[in-house]
Formats: C-alpha cells, sequence, structure tokens
C-alpha cells in the first residue's frame, strides 16, 4: 500500500514538473529575451548603472506600446541584468549564463573592452549575437562574426587625442600613464605613442608610465612623468583613477594640461574629481550640452526619470539596444527557436549599413565596426562637458 | 637631486599607511600569535567612518572644515575600535575559548574581512563615495620638489603612532601585561592578570591605529571603494612578516621598507615591474632573514 502511494506521489511530482516546464516555455515563448553584461559593482559601477537605466527606458518605452513590432505581431520584450562586477572571468561566466540559462536572444555588453574582449570570445563560439556599446578595442570584434559595437575604435580614438592635443596645447612632448591590467587603457596608450611619436618624431612620447588596476597612489608616476616636462599628460583611464591621478598630480605641482579618452565621460567623474578636472580635455561620443533632435529628446527625458545627465555610456546602451531591435524587426519575423532567432538577428545586423543613432550616424565596416564621429569635449567651470570639436574619419 | 628627493617625500608617504597598518597586524600578532587577516577591511571600515562622520559633522553644523577634522578624528578612532572589539568579541573569543587550533581563527579572520568588504557592498552598494575635504590644501614647493601640509601630517602621524606604540608596549603595567601574554598565555592568567581585558585592549590600540589610517588615507586618496583595504591590507601583513611580525620597530620599519621599495622600484625601472620587483626583493630579504629583520624565532614577541 505505502509503495503504491509513494510511486503515485512521483508519478504527479514529476508530471508537475513537465506540466510547469511546458507552461513555462509557453509563456516565455511570447517574450524576446534579450540579456545585459554590464558591471553593476567593482571597479566601474556608474557604468553599469548608466546601461541599465538607459535600458530600463527602452524597455518601458517597448512594452508600452504592447511589444516590438516583428512582422506584423507585437511581441513583448524582457530584459536581464547580469552583474559582471567589471571582471573578465566574471563577463565571460555572464555570458554563458545569458546564453545557456536565460536562453536570450542577443546580450548588449560588456561596456569596457577589459570584459567585452573575452566575452566576445564567449559569445561567438556560442554563436550568439553580441553588441557591445562601450568598447573600442579593435579584439573585441576581430574575426568574431559574432560580435558587433556601438563605439567607434581605439585606432581613430587615439590620432582624434593626438591631433587634438597637438593643435590645442601646441604640444611636442607628451607623456602618457595608463592602467596596465586594463585592455582598453594599454591598447589606447600604445595607439597614442605610435601616432604621437609618428607625428613628432621618436622620442616625443618623454614618458610611458603604467600602474595597476588597484593601485591608489600613482606619486612615483607622476614624478617621473613631470621630471620629463611633457607639454601634457595623456591619462586614457576609467574615471575613477582620473579623480585620483589628476589630484595626485596637482599635489606634486603639476599645472600643465590634461588630456583623457572616453573613459573619462561617466556622470560620477565630477563628483570624484571635483575641482581640479575642471578645464580638462577628453574625447569621446557624444557631448550631452547642446545637443539636437533625437539625442535631445533621449537627454531631457533621461533627466526627468533619474535627474542626472546620461553619459556616453547611456547613449551608447540605447543605440546598441535600438541596433539589435532593428535587427529583429529586419529579420521580418520572429522565430520561437532560439538557435534560429539568434542566426537570423546577427545575419540582419550584419546586413546593417548605416543606423542612425542618438550618438550620430554610423556606417559598419565588414568586422562590424561603425564607422562615426568622435567629439572632444571640455570640462567646464561648472563641470558640464562642454563640445569642444568634433572629428569625423 | 630634486627627483630624488621628491620620491622620498612621496615614499614616506606612501609607506606611512603600510606602517599605520602593519602595526595593528603587528600587535595582535604579538599578544593573540593570530594574524588578524580582517584587519585590512578594519582599515577600509575606518575610512568609511570616517566618510560618514565628517560629512555628518559638515552637514549638521556649521564648523569650519578644520574643527571637523579635530573632531573626525577621535570619533573614528573609537567608532573603528569598536568594530575591531566587535570582531574580537563574536569571532575571535568563542574560538579560543573552545581552544581552537590558531589556524581556525586565522580562517575565521579571513572570512570577517570578507564579510566585512561585501556587508558594506550590500549595505551602501558599488558606487564611490568622495570624501569631503577637511584641510585647505597647501603645496609647498622648493624647486622641483612639492609637498602638501597632507603628506607632512601623515608622516608625522605615523611616527608619532609608532612612538606612542612603543612607549605603551615597553613603559607601561599594561604593556608588559600584552607582553607577558605573548609569552605565556596559560601562566598569565594564575597571577591574576585579566587576560581578556589585555585582549581587548590590544584591538582597541591595533583598530583605533587602522581607523586613524583609514582616516588619513581618504583624504589622501579621496575616492573611497569597498574593496579598498584588501591589497594595501595583504601588502602591509607582508611588509609587517619582513619587518618581523610581533615586534612594533619591525612594522614601523617594514612599511616604510615596503613604501621605499615600491616607490624606487617605479622611479627607476619601468612601472608595470613595480609589484614584480619590489615583492622579489622583500622575498629575497625573507630568504637571508627568515624571521624578518626585527624578529626573533620562537620567542617571546612585541
Amino acid at each position: 500500500m505505502k509503495k503504491v502511494i509513494i510511486k503515485s506521489l512521483m508519478v504527479l511530482m514529476v508530471m508537475s514538473f513537465a506540466i510547469a516546464m511546458i507552461a513555462g516555455c509557453s509563456k516565455e515563448e511570447e517574450k524576446i529575451k534579450i540579456g545585459f553584461n554590464i558591471p553593476l559593482t567593482g571597479d566601474i559601477p556608474k557604468v553599469g548603472e548608466a546601461s541599465k537605466n538607459a535600458a530600463e527606458m527602452l524597455l518601458a518605452d517597448i512594452n508600452a506600446q504592447g511589444g516590438l513590432e516583428v512582422g506584423g505581431k507585437k511581441i513583448p520584450l524582457q530584459f536581464f541584468y547580469e552583474d559582471n562586477e567589471s571582471k573578465a572571468e566574471s563577463a565571460v561566466n555572464v555570458a554563458l549564463k545569458l546564453i545557456e540559462q536565460n536562453g536570450v536572444v542577443a546580450i548588449i555588453g560588456p561596456n569596457s573592452s577589459k570584459q567585452a574582449v573575452p566575452a566576445g570570445g564567449t559569445c561567438n563560439d556560442n554563436r550568439t549575437p553580441m553588441v557591445s556599446p562601450w568598447s573600442t578595442n579593435p579584439d573585441t570584434t576581430k574575426n568574431r562574426p559574432w560580435v558587433f559595437r556601438a563605439a567607434f575604435l581605439d585606432p581613430f580614438q587615439g590620432p582624434v587625442a593626438v591631433n587634438f592635443a597637438t593643435k590645442q596645447f601646441k604640444a611636442t612632448k607628451a607623456a602618457v600613464l595608463f592602467d596596465v591590467s586594463n585592455d582598453y587603457s594599454k591598447g589606447l596608450a600604445e595607439i597614442f605613442k605610435d601616432v604621437f611619436e609618428k607625428k613628432n618624431g621618436g622620442e616625443s612620447v618623454v614618458a610611458f608610465e603604467s600602474h595597476g588596476t588597484k593601485d591608489q597612489d600613482f606619486s612615483a608616476q607622476l614624478t617621473k612623468i613631470i621630471n620629463s616636462k611633457p607639454d601634457f599628460i595623456f591619462v586614457p583611464d576609467n574615471y575613477n583613477q582620473v579623480a585620483l591621478i589628476v589630484k595626485q598630480a596637482r599635489d606634486l605641482g603639476w599645472t600643465g594640461p590634461f588630456m583623457g579618452s572616453d573613459a573619462w565621460g561617466s556622470a560620477e567623474l565630477m563628483k570624484l574629481c571635483g575641482d581640479d578636472c575642471k578645464g580638462q580635455f577628453f574625447s569621446t561620443h557624444y557631448a550631452a550640452a547642446g545637443a539636437k533632435g533625437a539625442t535631445k529628446e533621449f537627454i531631457d527625458r533621461y533627466e526627468a526619470k533619474y535627474g542626472e545627465t546620461p553619459d556616453d555610456v547611456a547613449a551608447l546602451t540605447w543605440d546598441a539596444a535600438r541596433l539589435v531591435l532593428q535587427a529583429i524587426q529586419d529579420a521580418g519575423s520572429y522565430n520561437p527557436n532560439v538557435k534560429d532567432e539568434r542566426k537570423a538577428i546577427r545575419d540582419a545586423l550584419s546586413s546593417i549599413k548605416e543606423f542612425a543613432g542618438i550618438t550620430g550616424s554610423m556606417k559598419f565596416d565588414s568586422q562590424g565596426d561603425p564607422i562615426k564621429c568622435a567629439v572632444v569635449v571640455r570640462i567646464d567651470d561648472n563641470g558640464n562637458f562642454v563640445f569642444a570639436e568634433s572629428v569625423c574619419p | 637631486m630634486d627627483i630624488l628627493i621628491q620620491n622620498l617625500l612621496n615614499a614616506l608617504q606612501w609607506g606611512s599607511f603600510y606602517a599605520l597598518i602593519a602595526l595593528g597586524y603587528t600587535l595582535v600578532y604579538g599578544v593573540l600569535l593570530l594574524i588578524n587577516f580582517a584587519h585590512g577591511d578594519i582599515f577600509m571600515v575606518g575610512a568609511y567612518i570616517a566618510f560618514f562622520v565628517a560629512t555628518f559633522l559638515l552637514g549638521l553644523f556649521d564648523f569650519a572644515p578644520w574643527m571637523v577634522l579635530a573632531l573626525t578624528v577621535p570619533l573614528t578612532m573609537i567608532l573603528t575600535a569598536g568594530v575591531g572589539v566587535t570582531l574580537e568579541r563574536i569571532a575571535y573569543r568563542p574560538l579560543r575559548r573552545k581552544g581552537a587550533h590558531r589556524l581556525y581563527v586565522v580562517i575565521t579572520a579571513l572570512m570577517c574581512g570578507l564579510i566585512l568588504e561585501n556587508g558594506n557592498l550590500a549595505l551602501l552598494g558599488a558606487s564611490r563615495k568622495k570624501f569631503p575635504e577637511l584641510l585647505d590644501k597647501v603645496i609647498y614647493t622648493w624647486g622641483n620638489v612639492s609637498v602638501t601640509n597632507l603628506k607632512i601630517i601623515v608622516i608625522f602621524a605615523a611616527i608619532a603612532v609608532f612612538l606612542l606604540l612603543e612607549f605603551i608596549v615597553t613603559r607601561t603595567r599594561i604593556g608588559m601585561a600584552m607582553r607577558g601574554i605573548s609569552y605565556d598565555k596559560f601562566a598569565i592568567p594564575l597571577m591574576g592578570i585579566p587576560i581578556d581585558s589585555v585582549i581587548v585592549f590590544t584591538f582597541v590600540l591595533g583598530s583605533g591605529m587602522a581607523g586613524l589610517a583609514g582616516l588619513l588615507f581618504a583624504m589622501s586618496y579621496p575616492v573611497l571603494e569597498p574593496y579598498m583595504g584588501a591589497l594595501i591590507g595583504w601588502k602591509a601583513f607582508i611588509a609587517a612578516v619582513v619587518g618581523g611580525i610581533g615586534d612594533i620597530r619591525g612594522a614601523f620599519l617594514g612599511g616604510f621598507l615596503l613604501g621605499f621599495i615600491e616607490v624606487g622600484v617605479v622611479a627607476v625601472f619601468p612601472s608595470t615591474y613595480r609589484d614584480l620587483f619590489a615583492f622579489s626583493i622583500l622575498l629575497m630579504i625573507l630568504w637571508i632573514k627568515p624571521t624578518g629583520i626585527f624578529g626573533v624565532a620562537k620567542t617571546t614577541k612585541i
């Protein structure tokens, strides 16, 4: 008797599991699942926060209309936000989790090249389209047909910084301080050195110093840099380190200018850096002050919703997500089979030739990299990032 | 010449933080033979406490920043000492009472450190805190050498703390009791010395100094994050070992030695090699003298 009860209980359990699974599947088929591989903790939490804010705004927009219209049918979106802790290995794990557990059709992120380069490999191997909003290192998309991005590349950004600094500071000697354990920072520093030395002759980069990600004291490097008497210091570093580097350089008596890169452009830079960063220049993806059209509309809505000016990461995440949505629509019809849908999205992404984003219009080359303009902004006395110059390829 | 003096000053400031943290490691080790791996995170907690105390005082009254600083120093030290004593009460004392092996207490300390880090992350979020400026920055310049008033304060604070601890341990009755416990934990209570009070006092001293270090660090490097104590804590521990852990002069010297080596390596070699070279040098020191510079093999410590 007992056995019968146990057996029937087991059968019941198995059945309820099966029903739950079928029910779960049939429910989930209704939604387009997109994953976000972003740094919500770790070295650059503000970057993850900005990405998530922009994504939430987009999600609310689309779902308020009943979903994304694909082939005449409206399908609601579902976004998964996973924290990669600003670490390379966690970014890979997050990518695998999104692909295998959540069954997403595409991944937005990671943002920083340090995470985007390894995670791009994972997505490519697992045949899942990935669009990095902010990564500028060429290796992220190189020979990876499944990986795309919304940002310009360091081989483009490097010369922009060199040309602008040469013109603005009348510089013939430069110093560089970069993060040796960050693909982005290291790659950009090397490109900058090459381009600057080609332009101003060998040895014109008078100091080329590095530091580690967790370092807080840069006085030894800065002493060396200041002593080599450069015309300006190029700092392709994340905003949190920039705040320390600029301050310590001032403490050591450096009164000259700095030139930064797009990793400076976080909404948190001025909170951490304060007066020391005012008057400095950096190259970036867009300038919020004085924007027009769709960009202005995005900025106003973001400010109304979150109470701060969206930084470049927020704008690029918006563009990256819209690229994916565009590809889903371009594919014609939504395929409930995740693998087929991923393939369809990849094909559609690779055939997008031109896209009008809020960070400027972009054309895609054969590597999946956009060709778009860069801007140089100046940090004014109120801490706003003001447009100084636009450079187009 | 200018570069040399500038780098000496840089190294003195950076070494001061290592020395201040290493002193906390060495005090607890000297008395309990316990490597308190949570000490680096107590330093981090000290920096956060200083942040909250300072912003609270700045917001509450119409104080001048220097008055806020004068109040923040003792408050931070007292509150951080409270954190250290709490850890001792809830984590180390029960294990000690049960006679657990030293190894388990060390593992417990590691766990406490992780709890402090991740507790902070869960409570306050990952976003960084900017420490308010409590001191009007003055930059003194001679030729190419620049030094801020804060740098001088940091260096003098490290020296003053060292002298104070050296005095307490060698010249006072409670210092004698500390040395006694380190010599024989089992015989000392029989002499009527309250062993628990002495151990609590040790944690008060060590954590209070970590609090001071946290405050000074937050003023010098005003970007706070939950993991800021981990790496500097490990390095200060290594400095304490190289100096001879358990010896106050050793911790002080080891801290400054590490600061000097790190800055020196960057000054001479490409900065990429800093940690590789710095720790190879420390390894060689231990190779020649495994007990550390001031360490004595298995006898009285502190």
